[in-house]
């Protein structure tokens, strides 16, 4: 997903000489490919993500479209006012960009989890927030918030290193995109997590279980016509993310659902507002904390049965 | 157990999990040892059956991604069994890459670079205002001082007379993409320290007679000190040395790992056993031919931008 980024980043920071990549002294190997290429578009700011962030802000405001590029929550917590007063605030042209989000670091511990950064940017406005779910939606979202104006978060994961999405046609921030249609249950799924949301579907149609499938590249702006379509058409509503349920996805999910009653129940699937204390890699972090294939679908059996 | 012994393990632990786990970090690792083994074998007053005695010295490692150094120093020093040390990174372990502290021994977790200080700051003020007697140290990365939060804490520490503070910086040159120099130059990195109201110590921080005689060293006043710690990223293993690759790639199996168990070797003290392996590597896979080895990765070998240059 980070190759994806840097790819498309590098073609259009070609065809446009305003783009800016600026690194909080991350990205070895990864992001050589674009500094060899566009020496004059790269900036290392050292290990001061909250000076970055500002300065981003600052380039911005003099009509450069700047990435902020780091990893886990260096970007986006560890300078949040930077990000609310100084990019917000000003509509300015910044694009946040965190590698790992989730447990895509798994062994390397608590530090290094990203599991609120969905929630928290959620609650800034004016900042657009993104997570996708395959290389496919990772390189529509890149295009487009090169062409938004105003501050972005796009959160990269692991896993989801293939394409799920056959193609997509006219990607629209803000727009939910459909995988399958099924009666029994609504998944919803955004960023990396999409893979073992495949994976339970599976297991889900071998019990004879049919599911409609969402992913949500965009958090915010909302799908909110696909959620109430689906509400009103399934009984039970499952949203998954590599993230706390508290304030994530799920919870923007629910905003939508409380405020607009249907049949539908919403189940949650998620970190349960705790931190990740266990040691391993993502794919044992997944399962430890019930974000498997399989633990989702045992989540929604027990839910349906 | 001699600090020199405790280098050593703490280097040889360091190849063997990173080795195992594909762990990062093994140059930082290296940069450390010598400062984490003076400090666990002659400095810090601690209890391996009393983790939490309130009258230990607080140690708190903020370059977190040195992690195995520290979880090497205690398991040497009693705080859970050596064995452990090979499930660093591995599912279900309680040795995760960064600084943990669900663990004995470890008072404060790291992984964020820049708290650090800060949080060490808060221990030896609250220690002061209750007038308690033992130290708190603290070890930073030279990269990690390009964080804001670092001054805030030299600033708070200077201003409230905390001579109960002993900063150590392991200043290895180097971060994480390049040297500091071609990231962000540090200049007068000495006197930076000192115009913030440190007392400031300048030492060869790979030689414990300079560590120990840096960390006995007694001033006549009440203000926080930094030691300097000179190093060189990856020291010990020549062909890690000064090489940011080694920030990253651990050692693996084959030429990689023998070599890296043989430059070990080379400087074992006799007494000390190598609990991996004890006869060193007898027949070490040869570096092949075209091996990235002694190669310059860092990112000003092939960044070149333009718009700085004159004309
Ligand atoms: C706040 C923050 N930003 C970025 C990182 C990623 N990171 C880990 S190690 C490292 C380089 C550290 O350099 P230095 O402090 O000099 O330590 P050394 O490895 O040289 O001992 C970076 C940028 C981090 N851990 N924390
Ligand atoms: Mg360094």
């Amino acid at each position: 997903m980070r190759d994806t980024f840097v790819k498309t980043l590098i073609s259009l920071a070609k065809e446009d000489e305003k783009i800016e990549l600026v690194t909080g002294d991350l990205g070895f190997g990864v992001l050589k490919p674009y500094f060899e290429q566009l020496p004059n578009q790269f900036t290392n700011a050292g290990i001061a993500e909250q000076n970055m962030t500002s300065l981003a802000a600052g380039m911005a405001l003099e009509g450069k479209t700047v990435f902020t590029y780091s990893i886990g929550n260096f970007p986006t917590l560890r300078c949040l006012e930077q990000i609310r007063n100084d990019c917000a605030y000003h509509n300015a042209n910044v694009k946040i960009v965190c590698v790992g989000g989730g447990f895509v670091y798994g062994s390397l511990g608590m530090s290094h989890h990203a599991t609120e950064d969905i929630a928290v940017m959620r609650a800034l406005p004016d900042v657009a927030v993104f997570a996708p779910g395959d290389l496919c939606e990772a390189e529509e979202i890149t295009k487009a918030i090169a062409n938004y104006e105003g501050t972005c978060y796009l959160r990269l994961g692991r896993g989801g290193e293939k394409r799920i999405h056959k193609e997509i046609k006219n990607f629209q921030i803000g727009k939910a995109i459909n995988v399958k249609n099924g009666k029994d249950v609504a998944i919803f799924s955004t960023g990396a997590i999409f893979e073992e949301v495949e994976i339970a579907c599976q297991i889900l149609e071998e019990k004879g279980i049919t599911t409609t499938v969402y992913t949500f590249p965009t958090v915010k702006p909302l799908d909110v016509k696909a959620i109430l379509e689906c509400a009103d058409s399934h009984d039970l509503i499952v949203t998954c993310e590599e993230h706390n349920v508290v304030g994530g996805f799920g919870g923007a999910v629910a905003e939508v659902m409380a405020e607009n009653p249907s049949k539908a129940r919403l189940m949650r699937i998620g970190m349960s507002d705790e931190y990740c204390v266990k040691v391993g890699n993502q794919k044992y972090l997944r399962n430890e904390y019930g974000m498997s294939g399989e633990k989702i679908a045992n989540k929604i059996l027990e839910k349906i049965k | 157990m001699k600090s020199e012994n405790l280098a050593w393990l703490i280097r040889r632990h360091g190849i063997e999990m990173t080795h195992l786990s594909g762990g990062s970090h093994i140059g930082a690792i290296l940069s450390v040892a010598d400062i984490m083994a003076v400090l666990y074998s002659e400095v810090l007053n601690f209890d391996c059956n009393n983790p939490k005695s309130d009258t230990r010295d607080r140690f708190i490692l903020s370059k977190g991604h040195a992690g195995a150094s520290v979880y090497a120093a205690l398991a040497e020093n009693g705080f859970f069994p050596v064995e452990e040390l090979k499930t660093h990174y591995q599912n279900g372990s309680r040795l995760s890459g960064h600084v943990s502290h669900h663990l004995p021994g470890v008072d404060f977790s790291t992984g964020s670079l820049g708290h650090g200080l800060s949080a060490a700051t808060g221990m030896a003020y609250a220690a002061k205002k209750d007038k308690k007697a033992h130290k708190v140290y603290v070890v930073l990365g030279d990269g990690e001082c390009d964080e804001g939060s670092v001054w805030e804490a030299a600033l708070f520490a200077n201003h409230n007379e905390l001579g109960n503070l002993v900063a150590v910086v392991d200043h290895n040159k180097m971060q994480s993409m390049d040297f500091c120099d071609k990231t962000m130059a540090l200049s007068n990195f000495a006197a930076k320290w000192s115009a913030f109201g440190w007392n400031v110590i300048d030492i060869n921080g790979n030689d414990h007679n300079e560590l120990k005689n840096a960390f006995n060293k007694k001033f006549e006043n009440s203000k926080p000190t930094v030691i300097i710690a000179n190093t060189i990223k990856g020291y010990g293993i020549s062909f890690m040395e000064n090489d940011i690759l080694w920030h990253y790639r651990f050692p693996h199996e084959g030429w990689e790992y023998d070599n890296a168990v043989l430059a070990l070797h080379k400087n074992k003290p006799a007494d000390v056993v190598d609990p991996y392996t004890p006869n060193g590597i007898e027949n070490p896979a040869e570096i092949p031919d075209g091996a990235d080895i002694y190669n310059d990765h860092t990112t000003s070998a092939t960044w070149h931008p333009t718009w700085n240059k004159e004309g």
